[in-house]
């Protein structure tokens, strides 16, 4: 019976520290700070294909809106040029 | 200028055309990847601003100096494209921050002093629009001031600390990003001198229709 508890208490006394001495678990990749982008839940991912076309589009209807704008507003002076004109002929007719 | 106009038009078209086609083909930014393909319509953006910029406060003093009118126009139409083409820039820059740097805007020197360059120029068309009689000259200080920030703006990011790419960079480009940068640059200045035209027309008529104005109450 002694020798029974002795090879028990002694395989407790192994087993313990052997236990203890295994490899921790592998760090998850919040614990490394990193986490390589393939790894990432799509909507943490950010492509930069829409961004690049949002810059491109800003920079054309900038662009494009600026010119309609002085078309419209060369236009309205025109026509005002335009109805003095008339109304500067009507009035030296009389 | 007049004739030189259509021209010019044709080539700016045939330019900006062509131009997508160089930035396809030039390689990518090794860390950046695409995202890094927004800098060939941001750099050329703030080119033209500070170009535009200088034109402005040139015009200012001429007219402060001598009381030309015309130089005074030439003043007004490049303030308004100054805010034009910094307005492309400032949201260019962010579209690229976001992917760059994971935010859209850092209140550091060079971003911060770009937003106040821009909002000076901003401050003279208000003032030209809302300032009332006499506000020209008014203006012309403003245009002057706006034109005197830019040195700040493009050198901030070697003096202070920043996240925003140094100057060093343009200089050091391999050739195949170089020359696609220059080429829009090019095509950004003659857009430039379209529209500068444009709105300078627009600005002597504007002056014909006062004087029609004057002459029939006379």
């Amino acid at each position: 019976m002694k020798r029974f508890l002795f090879v028990v208490l002694a395989a407790g006394l192994w087993i313990g520290p052997l236990s203890a001495q295994q490899p921790p678990p592998r760090p998850t990749g919040a614990q490394e700070g990193f986490v390589p982008v393939e790894s990432l839940p799509n909507q943490e991912k950010l492509t930069a294909a829409p961004l690049l076309m949002t810059a491109y589009a800003v920079a054309w209807l900038a662009a494009f809106g600026y010119l309609w704008s002085i078309w419209q507003r060369l236009g309205r002076v025109e026509r005002e040029i335009a109805a003095i004109t008339r109304r500067v002929e009507a009035g030296s007719r009389r | 200028m007049k004739k030189a106009f259509p021209f010019l038009l044709v080539i700016v078209a045939a330019m900006f055309a062509y131009a997508p086609v160089l930035i396809v083909g030039a390689p990518y930014e090794s860390e950046m990847g695409l995202i890094q393909k927004i800098f060939y319509f941001h750099v050329p953006s703030w080119v033209v601003m500070f170009t535009s910029g200088t034109v402005c406060g040139v015009a200012s003093i001429r007219y402060l100096m001598t009381g030309r009118k015309e130089a005074d126009r030439l003043a007004q139409a490049a303030a308004e494209l100054t805010l034009l083409f910094g307005l492309i820039g400032l949201m260019t820059g962010p579209l690229w921050a976001r992917k760059a740097w994971g935010v859209w805007w850092q209140w550091d020197a060079k971003l911060t002093s770009a937003l106040v360059m821009w909002l000076i120029f901003a401050a003279y068309i208000l003032l030209r629009r809302f300032g009332g009689p006499g506000a020209e000259k008014l203006a012309a200080v403003v245009g002057i001031f706006g034109m005197a920030n830019w040195p700040f703006v493009y050198w901030s990011v070697n003096i202070w600390r920043t996240v925003h790419p140094l100057t060093t960079v343009v200089p050091t480009l391999p050739g195949s990003m170089l020359g696609p940068l220059l080429f829009c640059i090019a095509a950004f200045l003659g857009l430039y001198l379209l529209m500068l035209v444009a709105r300078l027309h627009l600005e002597r008529r504007r002056a014909d229709l006062e004087a029609l104005f004057l002459a029939v109450e006379d």
